[in-house]
């Protein structure tokens, strides 16, 4: 039986800028930065709250994951916001949505009243996409 | 948005300007009292809307702040005594205590234990990194990751 998610994977275009967005913009905190050599780093980030979730971010190169033709579709499609990751959840999101947003986070949708709760949508520095919430 | 649309706007900016001032000046001896003024709230007001979006006073939070600043200069192997002055502790022994009663290890215990990670790291690479991502990118072919296997 499966008990619970230890780790997920985000692909970004480049793995110095996701590190700065996810650490230093959203305030995740590093797990593993480990450069074996060139084009090998595994770089995992917690949620603050959440240390034993790991969220690889993993960097689209060509390789085996990827030939060259689809690591350039798979950015191209990373790029124009194709893929939307997942549901962050916050204790206060009008704070949070102005705290992100003086430090220049985009936001497609702020925060608004749904039925489920009060939920915003922004980008990362790739073009994932993540819905924040705040439960009712 | 509109403010109309947004309940008391004002307040959540006044409130995460605080927050942010936090952030960058946490290494100076900061007076919470003069960000409360700045924010225009009174200090009780102040402390009460703060701890409301963030879960902790702003003296928690600062004090949360310097610690996670202690944590990634440890890990970088710098000396306590210059970990603990560049975070804005004035005082080894207390930045030692409440680190201990935060972290559960002293400043010493933990850089050590980062740095027998990070060797361990080095030298067992696989050993952090889940099987199957390692095999679709190829790294369990390198030669530099055969010694954990």
């Amino acid at each position: 039986m499966i008990s619970r998610l230890s780790h997920a994977s985000i692909f970004v275009l480049d793995q110095d800028s996701a590190y700065k967005f996810y650490v230093d913009v959203l305030g995740f905190k590093v797990h593993t930065d480990a450069q074996f050599g060139p084009g090998m780093r595994w770089l995992t980030v917690t949620p603050p709250d959440q240390p034993d979730l790991e969220i690889s971010l993993m960097a689209i190169a060509e390789g085996m994951m990827f030939n060259k033709e689809s690591a350039a579709t798979m950015r191209d499609l990373v790029k124009k916001g194709t893929f939307g990751f997942g549901v962050f959840e916050c204790k206060d999101i009008y704070a949070t949505y102005e705290e992100l947003k003086a430090k220049g986070v985009e936001f497609s949708k702020p925060p608004k009243e749904e039925f489920y709760g009060i939920e915003a949508l922004f980008a990362d520095d790739s073009g994932n996409w993540f819905s924040l919430g705040q439960k009712k | 948005m509109s403010q109309q649309e947004y309940p008391k706007i004002y307040l959540y900016r006044r409130i995460v300007q605080a927050k942010l001032f936090i952030d960058r000046n946490y290494a100076d001896a900061i007076d919470l009292d003069n960000i409360s003024d700045e924010a225009y709230f009174s200090k009780f007001h102040f402390i009460r809307l703060f701890k409301k979006a963030y879960g902790k006073t702003p003296h928690q939070y600062l004090t949360s702040v310097r610690l996670e600043k202690a944590k990634l200069l440890l890990q970088d192997q710098k000396p306590v005594s210059d970990v603990c002055f560049e975070v804005g502790f004035s005082s080894i022994s207390s930045f030692t205590g409440l680190f201990k009663k935060v972290v559960g290890q002293t400043p010493s215990e933990y850089s050590l234990e980062q740095k027998l990670r990070q060797k361990s790291m080095q030298q067992k690479p696989l050993g952090y990194i889940p099987g199957c991502w390692a095999e679709m990118k190829g790294w369990k072919e390198n030669s530099n990751f055969q010694e954990a296997e």
